[in-house]
């Protein structure tokens, strides 16, 4: 057994059973962080604290809330709306959460194919990102299921079929996910399992893979410049501060990306207190009705992209075209074939295949969100749907030719 | 370590690895069943519906196996076709409410003759055929059934409903 001396404070004796000094300098006081960023180089722990904020809704909105097809609508809408003290504002939260986490994670990702922050050792924290945001797209459309309106019916109806596979038929495997013919009470109750413990227990793993995947290739920065972490870790610690060109993640960075967070909840609350309405769909708060279909069936903006990419064409292609989007963006750091970690202004025509990139899928998702029967609105979604599919090969022929920068410029 | 004794433990991690994965194999079948749905679900698969209520013209939904059930029957001046359900000298169109796309409920469209899909732009005629060029790639599904009489059994297959099958006319 490991020696032991009387401990002076908590600290010490926390010290000398989980090193806990050790494991401060790793996570915190000696983990640097280049000083050469901006502000949306917060989104990571922005995302980390809107997480948080959905567990801790969830936690709150699970009290009440009744998995059994009899009785989830109202136990929601009648339940928790009026009922429970406050419960309105834990639902506000939590669909408020849902919503602009996607908005973080989009930015979030792009500002990552900005700066080039995926390839070059970075790979894994791509990959296990991307990870992370098919785990949220599953955990938002699981959690959209539970309020066990029209929308969440048809939702399930129409997503749950996507696994049919087009002309392979396999209504097999669809009955075995919902557990039914149609989505029924065992539909609702496993989609609660996913929504409520699974799936969360599978981002939480990936959360923490994608911050280890972050420790040994550090942080990348504004120029994508080679920076030497010891030497600077060195200058740091000497009290050269001024002089070194990094800081450690905490106290320095976490302070930045504490004001930034501020700035954040601003919007955030607002939309909680004053315009809940944008991430509650109308249609929902109608009860579930397997005989009738709504007038018009969209998903919440954030999937209206890829919606849009399954629906100008026919079944299967539409669900080849659909797959190959979802898998694409995961091999972006090995279609890119250029040797530069640098901002996408310095690397030529890559920055405007990013801009291009950006607004096709803004387009997208305002095409995604008109009704199918305007023929010019769908041949705008035709052509932004294809322009997105050959976005993949065009990346790869204008990096493979993209000139190698001079380090250090 | 000696050989014999080397051989021993191979025999131990191969014997200990291979148990274990039977174990594994077991569990995930338990959880593939568990995932199954419930006898109670497959048992209430049968519905009986009475042809001889239907108005030429008029649209009437019934549920099975919590999936709307088309039943139109046709006036005389729409279109024969092999697909329809024939009693006497009445014809109808009976199929599944769920458009061959992804599953949303077409409306009928008295005046035309149609049906539409709202999410996406599908269109079915009145004997169920898709319009070419749109997102549905096959006409509506025709339900296992059976004829008694005026009536219909819903999940059982009858004579007509195997020779539509083996025709191609549904899946």
């Amino acid at each position: 057994m490991a020696h032991f001396e009387k401990a002076n404070n908590l600290n010490e004796w926390l010290d000398q059973r989980i090193g806990l000094n050790t494991l401060k300098r790793v996570l915190n006081t000696e983990y640097w962080i280049p000083k050469d960023i901006n502000f949306l180089w917060a989104m990571g722990m922005v995302l980390a604290a809107t997480f948080g904020i959905l567990v801790v809704s969830g936690i709150f909105l699970l009290m009440y809330y009744k998995p059994d097809t009899n009785l989830a609508f109202d136990s929601v809408n009648y339940t928790i709306m009026s009922e429970v003290g406050y419960g309105w504002l834990w639902r506000h939260i939590h669909g408020i959460g849902a919503s602009i986490v996607f908005l973080v994670i989009y930015i979030h990702m792009f500002t990552g194919i900005y700066y080039g922050s995926y390839k070059r050792g970075r790979e894994l924290i791509w990959l296990s990102g991307m990870g992370l945001f098919v785990a949220f797209s599953a955990e938002a459309f699981s959690g959209y299921m539970l309020p066990w309106g029209q929308m969440s019916y048809w939702a399930g109806m129409v997503i749950t079929n996507l696994f049919s596979g087009g002309s392979l038929e396999a209504y097999g495997l669809v009955e075995w996910i919902r557990g039914d013919y149609v989505p029924g009470d065992a539909y609702l109750t496993r989609f609660f399992m996913l929504h409520v413990f699974l799936i969360p227990l599978v981002i939480i793993g990936l959360i923490v893979l994608h911050f280890g995947s972050l420790r040994l290739p550090h942080v990348n920065n504004q120029e994508g410049a080679d920076i030497d972490f010891e030497e600077a870790a060195e200058l740091y610690k000497a009290g050269k501060v001024k002089e070194s060109k990094v800081i450690p993640f905490s106290p320095v960075f976490l302070s930045k990306d504490i004001f930034v967070m501020g700035v954040y909840f601003v919007l955030f609350f607002y939309l909680v207190f004053y315009n809940f309405n944008f991430a509650m769909d109308p249609v929902n708060f109608d009860p579930a009705d397997g005989l009738k279909t709504p007038a018009h069936i969209y998903p919440e903006w954030y999937f209206l992209w890829s919606y849009e990419i399954l629906r100008p064409f026919s079944k299967d292609v539409g669900l080849i075209a659909f797959g190959i989007a979802q898998a694409a963006l995961f091999f972006l750091p090995f279609i890119d074939r250029s040797p530069n970690v640098a901002p996408a202004h310095k690397r030529g025509l890559f920055q405007i295949w990013f801009w291009v990139l950006l607004v096709d899928m803004i387009v997208l998702t305002a095409m995604g969100k008109l009704p199918p029967t305007d023929p010019v609105f769908a041949f705008i979604g035709l052509v932004s749907a294809v322009l997105f599919l050959l976005m993949g090969p065009a990346l790869f022929i204008i990096t493979l030719f993209e000139k190698k920068l001079e380090k250090g410029a | 370590m000696g050989n014999e004794q080397k051989g021993r433990r191979d025999f131990m991690g191969l014997g200990l690895g291979l148990f274990t994965a039977a174990g594994g194999i077991g569990a995930l079948y338990a959880m593939k069943r568990t995932w199954d749905p419930l006898p109670s679900v497959k048992a209430a698969g049968f519905t009986t519906i009475d042809l001889s209520v239907a108005k030429p013209n008029e649209l009437i939904v019934e549920k099975w196996r919590g999936k709307p059930i088309f039943i139109l029957k046709k006036t005389a001046e729409m279109k024969a076709h092999d697909r329809d359900i024939v009693i006497g000298s009445d014809r109808y169109h009976v199929s599944i409410g769920l458009c061959t796309h992804l599953g949303c409920i077409p409306a009928y469209q008295k005046d035309n003759h149609e049906f539409f899909c709202a999410c996406h732009g599908g269109k079915f005629d009145a004997s169920g055929v898709n319009e070419p060029g749109l997102p549905p790639p096959s006409p509506l599904e025709i339900p296992p059934y059976k004829i008694a009489g005026t009536k219909l059994i819903l999940g059982e297959s009858g004579p007509e409903y195997k020779q539509m099958l083996d025709a191609g006319l549904t899946v």
